[in-house]
């Protein structure tokens, strides 16, 4: 009976939410309009009310999960006793109605903590983003009860759920998709940001201040969360790659490219009140990615043009709400953006010129990966052709981006705002330069293959490192005890770039030195890859909690000394009926080795799989390096002073009252 | 735990891409095999090259690219023959041809757009120069002067 109660509960909040959005869009919007404080006031207690709903049906569908309670067919559909209870747990998320509940538990989230901290923010401007931010949150929560309803019962409850893909049992995947909704959706305030300062028809450096940290955590999100599923691929899918260029990982990869450029100019805007129409335009761009990535995963249009036409009606639902969202926001933007005046003036040679490059890099660069992830369909729908974009037209088509942004970004960083002269800007980079070429030559002396990959990789990994040192030097006029004082958000940026630099090199080298073996091996035989000696120990059957498994010991040393003793396995989980492999792999800063067990083959061997990744942790060590980044400037003192300022306010006005 | 032994029998399908026994003897020619399979999808698979791929299907892939090769084909003549029969789906990288000159052409076309809508927004603002302070005015010419004299 309770526990009947607890689901009817979040599904009757759930409804609850959606009221309380259509209020917090509405009167807020009508009370900034008609400068009724009372009206605009309400915003607040109405994204607390709207979140706090969101969050109790959340909670809610997350106990059906836990207790199996199978009269719910999503539970059904996506869980079973004899799952582990963190995967009970991640099971919410990890299916469609339950992914667009945590979607906008988010969405609500963001907008409440707009309300609980935003006392600093002018109150007009307050009530409107709220107001926008509602809208979403409007369309999303019609979107889940009208489509994607995830409290629907069965009229008959069977005793056991189907799911257990196993593929989908593992930490990495189960903190992908919240650690990625929260980089889509948080890009949902830097949206409502933007269209209410068109409503309001104004953009200044304060404005850029409040957009600035949404953009910069939910860019911070997003980074994590996209090296979380890369790393996933990397250890799971048992061959060791880590990116795909699937539409799935461009759809937020486009996102990030798109806030990396907005993160980017909103400081132009901040530091220098210019470049505030590019920066709006930017926001409603980086949102519109968002929404496009959650069409493209959800419609699933991309993997199949008919399973979209067979079953349309999410997939329109959310093309609506593109549409709607996008277009008005465009549109309004057509109407408005001629009102925002730039104020300061810069020469060709300047920070901010740096800064258009860049955001012109990336933007184009998230171009190409939009062109070439619905290229497939528009071929497909307006010519009748049936083709395939993959890897090797992005390797191409993007890459070069990349690199001209690499090797502009340690000037662009260290030059001055309103006028540099390029001689002078270059004078602190020429050691990272050396350095950079030195080690770019050194890769290309010591590889036996002669590709420019890894030497061009590394050689521009350096510069951007040394780069960012160099920029960190001059910044503490050359003295060490100054380096410790420097404002955080000096650190934040030479903690992300340095950061991107890792990601190169390990990129690069990986790409360019990776190891294959391929073989049939016999239990006590031993052979040699790369300059280890990997020996097959035994080869036994095991079973584990859900699965059954064939688990091979395997030795690797070198030159007699041992390095590793590794497991992979081969594991069926009999409920779902599917085959995986686990690799094992030995981390090393250097090199991972990573082997795979396959099947026994006929005359008693074993297929063995072995590779050494060369630099494989620098590419999520640069990841997280760079959420780092994202971390450090989030906490730099201005923010700190803004909000300490805001509190003395408030406590000054207290008892003038 | 026979029963086990049994399911496990059952359910084992290859859960490898390119498999020990698919592997041609001459280092040069499977180098070539290796590198074509790269740039050819799956048919059946999601976005996987037959190289990855743990399909069965990838598997006959590999073995007619690799028949194709020992029979004394170009690479060229190996993938005209797939598209021959598979169509250019089969295709990771879209060829460059017709229509698909869009593709290939968007990404640098957006380039140079963005880079001359940027020069242009650039050459059409103040020089700095222009925005240099305003030049003094007479009352504050002689009090200058007055202050350097002193």
């Amino acid at each position: 009976m309770l526990r009947a109660m607890i689901v009817e509960l979040g599904h009757f909040t759930l409804i609850l939410a959606l009221m309380l959005a259509a209020v917090q869009v509405v009167i807020p919007l009508v009370g900034a309009h008609k400068d009724w404080r009372g009206w605009m006031a309400l915003a607040g207690p109405a994204a607390t009310a709207q979140f706090l709903c969101i969050a109790i049906s959340f909670a809610a569908l997350t106990w059906a999960f836990v207790t199996s309670d199978f009269s719910l067919r999503l539970v059904v559909e996506n869980s079973h006793t004899l799952k582990p209870m963190l995967y009970k747990v991640s099971g919410v998320w990890g299916n469609h109605e339950g992914s667009m509940l945590l979607w906008v538990l988010i969405l609500a989230g963001f907008g409440a903590t707009a309300a609980w901290f935003g006392g600093g923010l002018p109150e007009r401007l307050k009530a409107r983003v709220l107001s926008v931010q509602a809208m979403i949150g409007l369309a999303f929560l019609a979107f889940i009860l009208f489509t994607s309803n995830p409290f629907l019962r069965l009229a008959e409850p069977p005793f056991d759920g189907q799911d257990l893909n196993p593929l989908l049992q593992d930490p990495g995947l189960a903190f992908h998709p919240p650690f990625l909704y929260l980089g889509y959706v948080g890009l949902s305030m830097a949206f409502s940001f933007a269209v209410a300062a068109l409503i309001e028809g104004r953009v200044d450096a304060a404005w850029a201040r409040w957009v600035r940290p949404w953009t910069l955590a939910a860019w911070m999100f997003l980074t994590i969360g996209i090296a979380l599923g890369s790393w996933w691929a990397y250890y799971e899918l048992g061959w060791g790659g880590f990116w795909f260029w699937d539409p799935v990982e461009n759809a937020s990869f486009m996102p990030w490219l798109i806030a990396a450029a907005l993160l980017h100019s909103a400081i132009v805007v901040e530091k220098r009140e210019t470049l505030k129409a590019w920066t709006i335009l930017l926001a409603i761009l980086a949102f519109g990615f968002s929404l496009i990535g959650t069409f493209i995963v959800r419609s699933g249009i991309i993997t199949s043009v008919h399973a979209f036409a067979n079953d349309p009606e999410r997939g329109i639902f959310i093309l609506a709400i593109l549409a709607v969202f996008i277009g008005g926001a465009l549109t309004l933007y057509a109407a408005r953006a001629g009102a925002m005046e730039a104020k300061g003036v810069f020469a060709m040679v300047s920070r901010e010129s740096a800064l258009v490059l860049n955001n012109v890099l990336l933007a184009v660069a998230a171009f190409v990966v939009f062109v070439g992830t619905l290229w497939p369909l528009i071929a497909e729908l307006a010519f009748d052709r049936k083709l395939s974009v993959g890897a090797p037209f992005f390797n191409q088509a993007f890459t070069p981006f990349m690199i001209v942004l690499a090797i502009l970004l340690p000037l662009g960083a260290i030059m001055p705002w309103k006028r540099a002269r390029l001689e002078r800007s270059m004078r602190p980079l020429y050691p990272a330069l050396i350095l950079a070429l030195a080690l770019g030559a050194l890769a290309f002396a010591v590889q036996t293959e002669r590709t420019a990959l890894a030497p061009v990789g590394v050689a521009l990994g350096v510069w951007l490192i040394a780069g960012a040192a160099a920029e960190l030097w001059q910044r503490a006029g050359h003295q060490v005890a100054r380096l410790g004082r420097l404002p955080r958000a000096d650190w934040g940026k030479a903690a992300a770039h340095s950061g991107l630099g890792i990601v190169f090199i390990g990129i690069a080298c990986l790409m360019a030195w990776d190891v294959e073996d391929i073989r049939v091996a016999k239990v006590g035989e031993s052979f040699a890859v790369g300059g280890f000696d990997i020996a097959l120990d035994r080869v036994e059957k095991v079973e584990g909690p859900n699965y059954l498994s064939t688990m091979a010991t395997m030795i690797v040393s070198r030159e007699g000394r041992q390095v590793a003793v590794l497991h992979p396995e081969k594991r069926v989980y009999p409920v779902a009926a599917m085959p995986t492999t686990e690799a094992a792999i030995s981390n090393g800063v250097w090199r991972d080795i990573y082997l795979v067990i396959g099947d026994e083959q006929a005359d008693g061997g074993w297929a063995v799989r072995t590779y050494i990744k060369p630099f494989a942790n620098w590419i999520w060590g640069g990841a997280i390096l760079m959420a780092l980044g994202g971390i450090l400037s989030l906490s730099d003192r201005r923010y700190r002073v803004a909000a300490g300022a805001r509190k003395a306010r408030g406590a000054l006005a207290a008892p003038a009252e | 735990m026979r029963r086990l032994l049994l399911l496990l029998a059952l359910l084992a399908t290859p859960v490898f891409a390119v498999q020990p026994d698919e592997i041609l003897d001459d280092p040069a020619l499977e180098a070539r095999a290796r590198d074509l399979s790269q740039g050819l999808r799956c048919l059946v698979c999601r976005n996987e090259n037959i190289d990855e791929s743990n399909a069965g299907l990838a598997r006959d892939l590999r073995l007619l690219v690799r028949e194709r090769l020992v029979a004394g084909d170009s690479d060229a003549e190996v993938i005209a023959y797939l598209v021959d029969r598979y169509g250019e789906y089969v295709l990771l990288q879209p060829t460059a041809s017709g229509e698909n000159l869009i593709l290939w052409i968007a990404g640098p076309a957006m380039l140079v757009i963005a880079l001359g809508t940027a020069a242009v927004y650039l050459r059409r603002r103040k020089p700095v120069a222009e925005a240099a302070p305003d030049p003094l005015s007479e009352a504050e010419k002689k009090r200058l002067k007055e202050i350097l004299d002193k």
